[in-house]
């Protein structure tokens, strides 16, 4: 069958299913109406809880000394663990993709284990390595560093439940591109760190881009492992996320609404530049 | 920083020999962030009696933890399995407007911390929320039982089906259904005969997927529930609620029970992949 033909005859084709338009727009009905009460209605409920009650009271919470320390500590786990699994997914993803070997979905399954494991397991093995009856504890107990129930201990757990994503979207980016460019810069007399940085850098910049998006956005939302390691200790150990149910639990319904909006607003963001990158890369994947 | 060259020209032995730089970090901060922790967890769970790890790990509160963890995420995955798809099916095969718009918010549940999910979704379906507001004074309530659980699995689980589905269906040759339509064949006997099968391994791999997640959550899942025994708690609330009494071993031996069915789900999920690529080489 000639290519054309077959553009032609699937235009007939949605002619064909125009004819019975009713039946497009109920399932159009149905994936709209199940969004919008899973997703799309919790999500507005978000911004109309905290700005309920005016502007003002919203504002008002932002003045309070543990929002103010909570904003600071998210901020500044990001700021270690975003860099940190940066580094290590873009070694991981190189030596992955680079390199041909038998166990490579082995490999891959490894590094997708914290995708799978639940956050509170994760919390679990961090008290079970670092706190005080861990593996970890006589050595922490000699250089009298403290893990868990301390800011080590949320950034430990925040960088395990966010380590595969750079490694994840570099890799299939790196095989694609593949090593020809590489090569040529090598036979031409580039050293591997030019290499690095003007071929392969270049080249997976968007792929590396949505990685450190999507480690972002876990790493300043993540709740469950760090909720475990935490102890939750107001102005020392909360972060944004800690906040919200803590706010919540003692009925500051206010409170935790106007931190809410703080991480609606990080979802959302999130969401745009993800769209952004996507039409950049023009894929469309999970 | 030195990254080590394309190495494919070599002996094999060769590099087992020199490992390159980019192998040792992996290999490092692997065993350290994420194999080290593993073993922490299992080297805890073998100093329990073996006796004693059962009785832990079969106790009925385990056990009602494990049934409301369990069965709620499946039912959840499932309906997921057949919304999600028809979410698919609709960004994929019909235009309409605001369809830009409902495709990016399909990946919410990713962006949105769990936290501000569960409470956003015990507010909306709370006897005094948007939803749980009309559905009162049926005597219906949601928030605070496991009906709740299983909406905010029903919130985290959605994309994985969409995005596993959505692929699939946009590469489909739509030759193949005018083929069966001009033999003869109803809509229906092409959808589950045609259109179906290649897309059942993807469906079942987003539910598996979304399954996976659903069992470990709990940020969302703990705020919506009242956390009660016996009737909506949840597994990793039982894990945390143990730590909390400073009972290690209890959450230990929970802890790796959920690891274990973890490590099942991912090779069961790897499982699916290989019968999916199957059908699209």
């Amino acid at each position: 069958m000639p290519t054309n033909s077959s553009t032609l005859s699937s235009s007939t084709l949605s002619t064909s299913e125009s004819a019975k338009p009713w039946a497009q727009w109920v399932m159009i009905a149905i994936a709209i109406g199940y969004l919008a009460l899973v997703l799309l209605l919790p999500a507005v409920n978000v911004f109309y809880q905290a700005l309920a009650k005016g502007v003002g009271p919203f504002l008002t919470h932002f003045a309070e000394a543990d929002m103010q320390t909570a904003i600071g500590l998210t901020l500044f786990v990001a700021f270690i663990v975003v860099p940190l699994n940066t580094v290590f997914g873009l070694f991981a993803a190189w030596a992955i993709a680079r390199h041909p070997f038998r166990g490579k979905p082995i490999v891959i399954s490894i590094l997708d284990l914290p995708f799978s494991i639940s956050p509170v397991v994760a919390g679990l093995m961090m008290v079970l390595l670092y706190g005080q009856q861990g593996w970890l504890s006589p050595i922490l107990q000699f250089i009298n560093f403290k893990v868990i129930f301390a800011v080590p201990g949320i950034v430990l757990a925040t960088a395990f439940v966010t380590l595969p994503f750079v490694a994840r979207e570099v890799i299939p980016v790196l095989e694609e591109v593949g090593t020809d460019e590489e090569e040529a810069a090598r036979t031409l007399g580039a050293n591997n760190w030019q290499i690095f940085w003007n071929v392969t850098l270049p080249n997976i910049r968007w792929g590396l881009l949505y990685g450190v998006l999507l480690t972002n956005a876990r790493a300043m939302g993540e709740f469950g492992a760090v909720s475990v390691v935490a102890g939750n200790i107001a102005r020392k150990t909360q972060t944004l996320s800690l906040f919200v149910e803590d706010s919540y639990k003692q009925y500051a319904t206010g409170a935790a609404f106007s931190a809410s909006v703080l991480l609606g607003a990080l979802g959302l963001l999130t969401l745009i530049l993800k769209e952004i990158l996507e039409r950049k890369t023009h894929r469309k994947t999970a | 920083m030195a990254i080590a060259p394309s190495l494919s020209w070599r002996q094999p032995l060769g590099y087992l020999g020199k490992i390159s730089l980019p192998w040792r970090v992996t290999i490092g901060y692997l065993a350290w962030m994420l194999v080290l922790p593993i073993v922490a967890l299992f080297g805890k769970a073998i100093t329990a009696q073996p006796s004693e790890f059962w009785r832990i790990a079969t106790s009925p509160i385990a056990l009602s933890a494990y049934e409301v963890t369990f069965v709620t995420a499946l039912g959840s995955a499932l309906v997921n399995g057949l919304f999600g798809t028809l979410i698919a099916w609709v960004l994929v095969r019909y235009s309409f407007p605001g369809k830009r718009l409902i495709d990016a918010i399909v990946d919410l549940p990713f962006a949105l911390p769990t936290a501000v999910a569960g409470l956003t979704l015990a507010t909306v379906y709370s006897p005094k929320g948007w939803i749980g507001g009309l559905l009162a004074p049926f005597g219906v309530k949601i928030a605070f039982t496991r009906v709740g659980v299983a909406i905010a699995m029903l919130f985290i689980s959605l994309p994985f089906v969409v995005r596993t589905v959505q692929p699939v269906l946009s590469e489909m040759e739509r030759e193949l259904e005018e083929a069966a339509w001009s033999l003869g064949a109803s809509k229906i006997q092409t959808f589950l005969r045609v259109t179906l099968p290649p897309l059942l391994p993807a469906i079942l791999t987003g539910v598996a997927l979304g399954f996976s997640r659903a069992v470990g959550e709990y940020g969302s899942t703990v705020m919506i529930a009242s956390n009660t025994p016996f009737k909506d708690l949840i597994a990793p609330v039982l894990i945390f609620q143990q730590l909390e009494q400073y009972n290690i071993v209890g959450a230990t031996v929970i802890g790796t029970v959920l690891l274990l069915i973890s490590f099942v789900l991912l090779l069961l999920i790897n499982l699916l992949q290989a019968w999916g690529r199957r059908y699209a080489n």
